[in-house]
């Protein structure tokens, strides 16, 4: 076992954790966080997207034991014009892909702001993109959702980019 | 996943020390590819030597205008960076079309050259895998196959290298650094990664002990007009059926530098040095443009569901320069 400090949604907490452990099994299993899901398990679903330091990961894909002391945020720490554009827009049907689709629309914002391009963005070196429904496709690419909402998703998103 | 001790090294020379000590020890960057092969247990180390504390985060320009990528810039950081994006775009465009963000948010450049491949058979442990378990048959000859490469493979294995930035740092002639107890050698990247003949367990020229430490990208004044194309079964997050990254220079209608690699054909990223010789000097257009991809692609064979890949490899070459002479690059 290790000691293993998670500081997450801006509180530090303690626990003694096997290594091969994942920091999405230490937030739901130890430390009761069950608002992050676990869909695929192998980084293929994005349903276990956190923030760390403010960029986001697929927690599922992790050892929690080498994000110790970096700063966490899940769904629970989340309060953002997102969560109210999800219920006006239809964001969701189950529900399930729902707090990993706001936790990284949160870090794509981010990205955004900071100028990053993506795959779909023409010139590489355009001062700025603007953030289209196609590019906030491509950008929310990780986040699957099996309902199929994806036009509330890009709506929600899109409103709140505004 | 089976149990294993976990150790962080605090810089470089702690971590070569500890891979040279520790039996069936696995150096763990961003753990996109191997924390899920330990799930799966095609990966079952008994030692995890976590690296992603070193101080190997830099990107520095060089004296000849090229630059040295420190192993652990994160794909994302590495596709945002300024002066990629201007002087390397194809690269920039590479890594962007690979994985989603939140993965190339963790994803490590050491990292995303050692990744293995995605072929099914080698992530199922109840099929004949020459990879995953040397001497047990080849599943995906015959089985399905249409991810699988149709260039360099042998009757021992055909899966593909799933990276996009490898194709791109193929044709940018990147130099991958190492380094081990023994010290510190570089390898030419069209040399790191190693075609199956009978042994496709071994998939690099990297030795058990040694370290990715950085990558560093000569200047290549024709990089700049550059672009890396991706055909794959969806639009977003799918592996390449057929990747091209190329970079075009041109001078009174005649080509005067070009660089050419393909990604999604083989089990390494194929830089395309025939097509290459076949286009210097010769007029830029759409025949020289076809003529080379035939010849490039002249050796491929298909297996039983992804013969579609040769044709299609020579389109998305065609393609790619076209739109580059039209078009510029992507910067």
């Amino acid at each position: 076992m290790v000691e293993v400090r998670i500081r997450v949604n801006g509180t530090t907490e303690v626990v003694d954790l096997e290594p091969r452990v994942s920091l999405l099994d230490a937030l739901r299993e130890q430390l009761g966080l069950t608002g992050t899901k676990k869909g695929c398990n192998q980084g293929a679903c994005g349903a276990c997207t956190v923030l760390v330091d403010g960029e986001r990961i697929n927690s599922c894909l992790t050892l929690a034991v080498q994000y110790s002391g970096r700063e966490i945020t899940t769904i629970e720490g989340v309060d953002h014009p997102l969560q109210a554009a999800f219920v006006k827009n239809d964001g969701f049907q189950c529900g399930y892909c729902t707090s990993g689709q706001i936790c990284s629309a949160i870090g794509m914002l981010a990205e955004h702001d900071a100028g990053m391009p993506s795959a779909v963005t023409e010139h590489l070196c355009a001062p700025e993109t603007e953030l289209s429904n196609g590019e906030i496709r491509e950008r929310m690419s990780g986040n699957l959702c099996r309902c199929g909402a994806y036009n509330g998703i890009a709506d929600s998103i899109q409103e709140v980019a505004r | 996943m089976k149990s294993f001790a976990y150790v962080s090294a605090p810089d470089v020379e702690a971590a070569v020390r500890a891979i040279s000590t520790e039996p069936n020890a696995k150096f763990l960057g961003g753990g996109t590819n191997l924390v899920d092969l330990m799930r799966e247990e095609v990966e079952a180390p008994d030692t995890i030597i976590d690296i992603t504390r070193l101080p190997l985060t830099d990107i520095v320009e060089l004296p000849d205008g090229g630059l040295r990528v420190g192993a652990l810039v994160r794909n994302s950081h590495l596709a945002a960076n300024q002066l990629i994006r201007s002087r390397y775009p194809l690269l920039s465009q590479a890594i962007l079309t690979g994985a989603s963000a939140q993965l190339r948010n963790m994803a490590t450049v050491g990292g995303n050259l050692l990744q293995r491949t995605r072929c099914f058979y080698f992530y199922d442990s109840t099929s004949a895998c020459n990879k995953r378990e040397p001497g047990t048959g080849c599943d995906a000859i015959g089985g399905f196959n249409r991810n699988h490469a149709v260039l360099g493979g042998s009757a021992s294995c055909i899966a593909t290298h799933p990276s996009d930035m490898a194709v791109a740092l193929a044709a940018l002639d990147a130099v991958i650094e190492v380094e081990s107890v023994r010290g510190v050698r570089r390898i030419p990247l069209v040399e790191f990664h190693q075609l199956p003949g009978e042994t496709p367990d071994v998939e690099t020229a990297l030795a058990a002990d040694e370290l990715i430490t950085a990558v560093e990208l000569p200047a290549l004044p024709v990089a700049a007009t550059s672009r890396y194309r991706k055909v794959r079964d969806r639009a977003s997050y799918a592996f390449a059926l057929v990747s091209v990254a190329a970079a075009l220079e041109v001078e009174d209608g005649h080509i005067t530098a070009i660089r050419l690699a393909l990604g999604g054909v083989a089990a390494k990223p194929w830089r395309a040095y025939e097509a290459e010789r076949l286009l210097q000097g010769t007029p830029a257009n759409e025949e020289s443009f076809r003529k080379a991809a035939a010849a490039e692609l002249a050796p491929a064979s298909g297996q039983s569901q992804n013969a579609f890949k040769i044709e299609l490899a020579q389109r998305t070459i065609v393609a790619t320069l076209n739109q580059l002479l039209t078009d510029g690059g992507a910067a």
